[in-house]
């Protein structure tokens, strides 16, 4: 993004919330750090895209929306991935293409080694975020770290034992999360 | 370890509170813009000093903190807007954390808006 944007969370956010603006009821996020790569995974069923939309997507002048004329969260997430010796590649299925099968897979990998990647930054604060801003969407998120130590978080598991009268955004159930991440990151590192 | 048995107990201890919520629910609502702009700016900060600060500040009945995309005005990131029946729309701009828990004291507690953190302010 901006020079002043300088961990790999904040990218997440960003990427992710095109999910979420796209309509999706479910969303997989998915970090894999293997060796000298990290592969970033994002996976929805909101309403896809066109092939030429998909086509359009790495140019920062092409934009669906309306309040402004650029449209920058792909091509900062793609320069970042050339920049560290990775890719980026997008899948989608539009819902004009398909009633059923719809949605977008974006897969980008990046050189964690690399001078040009950033630290990873505060991921529980991302999720957290994204839990606040759409509770009603079931995210499921894997973060598979390079000493072989695991995160997961699945919303859809909260929501069966919180039933309906409860939402994840509730402030309490946001910081229960949050505790939970801290916690499972912390056993992951070691 | 956070237990699914400490979850289930929240969830009972909430359950018992949400009969108790007065009708002021809502009443005050927290915009944050969320797009790519927003958050380059450091949106996400802010949007969690409000989560928590409305929280601590004992206004969870009466306020609610949302989310929003990119409302057209990116150089003013991060944007907060505070909507109240009945009064103008607040726009506050370039906002930062600490920013954000002087508005929930002293405007969303208080109830009188900060004129100098306002669009209006950053545009003279």
């Amino acid at each position: 993004m901006t020079g002043s944007v300088d961990e790999f969370s904040l990218y997440v956010l960003d990427i992710v919330m095109n999910s979420v603006r796209a309509g999706a009821s479910k969303i997989d996020v998915k970090l894999f750090e293997d060796g000298e790569y990290l592969t970033f995974t994002v996976t929805d069923n909101g309403c896809g895209m066109t092939k030429e939309q998909v086509e359009k997507l790495t140019d920062p002048f092409f934009t669906t929306r309306k309040t402004r004329a650029v449209g920058l969260g792909v091509p900062f997430l793609k320069m970042l991935s050339e920049q560290t010796g990775g890719s980026l590649a997008i899948q989608s299925i539009s819902d004009e293409d398909s009633k059923t099968d719809h949605g977008t897979t974006l897969k980008a990998v990046f050189g964690r080694n690399h001078i040009d990647f950033l630290p990873m930054g505060n991921l529980p604060e991302t999720l957290i975020s994204l839990i606040q801003g759409s509770p009603e969407i079931d995210f499921t998120f894997y973060h598979r770290l390079s000493g072989g130590g695991e995160v997961r978080l699945s919303c859809a598991e909260l929501k069966q034992v919180l039933g309906d009268q409860v939402s994840l955004a509730d402030f309490e159930i946001l910081s229960w999360i949050r505790g939970y991440l801290d916690e499972a990151y912390e056993e992951a590192n070691l | 370890m956070k237990s699914i048995e400490e979850l289930m107990a929240i969830k009972e201890k909430m359950q018992s509170k949400v009969s108790l919520r007065n009708s002021d629910a809502g009443e005050l609502r927290v915009v944050v813009g969320m797009a790519t702009c927003g958050i380059a700016a450091g949106a996400r900060p802010v949007l969690n000093a409000f989560v928590e600060g409305v929280n601590e500040a004992g206004l969870s009945d009466k306020v609610m903190v949302t989310q929003t995309g990119c409302i057209g005005i990116c150089q003013y990131e991060p944007v907060v807007e505070v909507y109240e029946e009945g009064k103008d729309k607040i726009t506050y701009v370039k906002m930062t954390a600490d920013k954000a828990k002087e508005v929930i004291e002293r405007h969303l507690k208080g109830g009188k808006p900060i004129a100098e953190y306002t669009i209006g302010a950053a545009t003279k």
